[in-house]
């Protein structure tokens, strides 16, 4: 299987995970088992990770807050940055944890069911971790695109039905 | 007054296109998935929206030169050498159009003197026909068959070669049937017209939307650039049909004829889509491979489709189109394509709407979501077993 075929599998998985590995064998005119074989492989290295859905929470209803938080840490010695982000990625309220370049060491992206809920996350359980220097908490007020899908698109199919 | 009597004899004899009476049909109809589209399902890239939006801002509102802009022909020539090897001096042999479409029409209009005849490949797109009438000329149609791939048979041409023989058109890859024809197969034709001293008009819109083969330019073949009149265009490849813009590139000669009927009827093509041409032709090359690719998916997936149905499908390795046949169910293209919007709720264009070679077949094009096309094609199915 060349590099190519292989990054288009992924693709093809990322873009749209309920595709059947035979669809997609179909589309890249290659065998099934070859597909399947190939799937099974990334998932167990792990470089396919899981299989999800984006879904629009404010308009499915629920109360959703999210916030970004720019952490400011102390790097522990001998473990660096890893352990420390261990230590804050571990809570089940932690969506994403970024070690960033600049002003900054960590971005922390918190989802809880209320404002006070992220709020009491950080001041309880990030800011009183030994080696948290600072933090600054940033509510998302509107999410307009995420994983490069834009939540209320605008643009429609405006072709005529049939054409030339 | 009898207003339609007015009406020149020759438009009120054009026949009505075929594709507009199934236009009509879908219009009525609710709940269709639509296999009848001949555009691309992407919107326009953004990048080249938004180099559109930002020529607005600072104020390119104006006329441009008859051939269009300049550092826009000179991005198509550059374009065209570097792709297929075919070089045209951007102040004499390359002109920006309104689309492909303008092109065709000034192609006729510039070259067909009263009788001659036009060799047509059958089936092809709409145009061609009604373009060789409204010049005066006469259209000879080339029939093509599905047993040959649908690709132009150099031996069928030359049969129909006569002294009043004046003009080729070429339009590979095709619409409707998604035929391609390689650089051996073109040299095939090329001695054709070398023998019988014709003219070539080759529609290249498609040819970006070539898979697994590398796309050519009959232009490109030994002897026949200055018999060439090369038109193409942005609509499909850049997925921008809406800014109606396209070029011809050609021998001075000819080029300086469909200038000055372009000068007169149409003065410059809009200027706005000529930005976005521009930006195009820049950076749009990524974007571009990315649908491309998708197509390429998507034409695998409704070939093997139609093939599991039971239906004969070639191979198109161009467009955007599959042209499976439907002679199994001995429904003509009309019929089988009217019973299975009614019952199935699934549009296509009966190939006959391309020509009488279409008759047998059904245009189904790709140009729509994953999605969409599992649905249209199960419906299909489903309706195929109802017969
Ligand atoms: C073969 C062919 N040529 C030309 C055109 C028209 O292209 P344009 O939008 O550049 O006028 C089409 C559009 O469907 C086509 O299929």
């Amino acid at each position: 299987m060349t590099e190519t075929t292989r990054r288009s599998i992924l693709a093809i998985l990322a873009e749209n995970n309920r595709l059947a590995p035979e669809d997609i064998a179909t589309m890249l005119g290659l065998p099934v088992d070859e597909v399947a074989g190939f799937i099974r492989e990334m998932e167990e290295r792990k470089v396919i990770l899981k299989y999800n859905t984006l879904i629009n929470w404010e308009k499915a209803g629920e109360e959703m807050v999210s916030a970004l938080i720019d952490v400011k840490v102390q790097p522990q010695r001998e473990v660096g940055f890893d352990t420390v982000a261990e230590r804050i990625y571990r809570f089940p309220q932690v969506q994403s944890v970024y070690l960033m370049s600049g002003g900054y060491d960590l971005s922390v992206l918190i989802e809880g069911k209320g404002m006070k809920d992220v709020a009491l996350f950080v001041a309880e359980k990030l800011a009183t971790l030994e080696f948290v220097q600072s933090t600054a908490t940033h509510f998302v007020l509107k999410k307009y695109k995420q994983d490069g899908v834009i939540f209320e698109d605008k643009e429609e199919d405006h072709r005529l039905m049939v054409s030339p | 007054m009898n207003t339609a009597e007015l009406v020149s004899p020759v438009v009120r004899e054009l026949p009505p296109s075929g594709i507009r009476k199934f236009f009509d049909l879908v219009a009525e109809s609710k709940g269709i998935i639509s296999l009848g589209v001949g555009e691309p399902d992407f919107v326009t890239p953004w990048h080249i929206r938004e180099a559109s939006m930002y020529s607005l801002e600072k104020g390119y509102t104006m006329y441009t030169s008859n051939h269009g802009l300049l550092e826009l022909r000179e991005e198509i020539a550059k374009y065209l050498s570097q792709r297929f090897g075919v070089n045209y001096d951007v102040r004499r042999e390359l002109m920006v159009t309104v689309g492909a479409s303008e092109g065709v029409d000034l192609a006729m209009r510039a070259l067909v003197c009263p009788g001659d005849e036009v060799l047509i490949p059958d089936p092809s797109f709409v145009s061609y026909m009604p373009c060789v009438t409204l010049a005066g000329g006469k259209a000879v149609m080339v029939p093509t068959v599905a047993e040959e791939e649908f690709k132009l048979n150099a031996k069928t041409v030359e049969s129909l070669i006569t002294p009043r023989s004046k003009i080729l058109m070429l339009s590979y890859p095709n619409n409707p049937t998604g035929a391609i024809m390689t650089a051996d197969e073109l040299k095939d034709i090329a001695e054709v017209v070398e023998r019988h001293n014709l003219i070539v008009i080759s529609d290249e819109i498609y040819a970006e939307l070539t898979y697994g083969e590398k796309p050519v330019s009959f232009a490109a073949l030994p002897g026949m650039r200055d018999r060439t009149v090369l038109l193409s265009g942005f609509s499909k490849a850049f997925a921008m049909t809406g800014w109606r813009i396209g070029y011809v590139a050609t021998n001075p000669d000819f080029l300086a004829a469909m200038v000055k009927i372009h000068q007169y009827g149409i003065m410059c093509a809009p200027v706005m889509g000529q930005m976005a041409a521009l930006e195009a032709l820049r950076n749009g090359g990524t974007e571009m491979q990315r649908m491309v690719n998708t197509y390429d998916q998507r034409r695998r997936f409704v070939v093997t489709s139609f093939r599991e149905m039971g239906l004969d499908c070639f191979e198109p390795k161009g467009a955007f189109y599959a042209f499976p046949s439907i002679k199994r169910t001995g429904l003509s293209s009309d019929d089988f394509s009217e019973k299975l919007l009614h019952q199935a709720k699934v549009a296509v264009v009966p190939g006959t709407a391309f020509g009488p070679s279409g008759e047998g077949h059904i245009r189904c094009s790709y140009a729509c979501s994953m999605d969409q096309l599992k649905e249209a094609l199960q419906r299909i199915k489903t309706f195929l077993s109802t017969l």
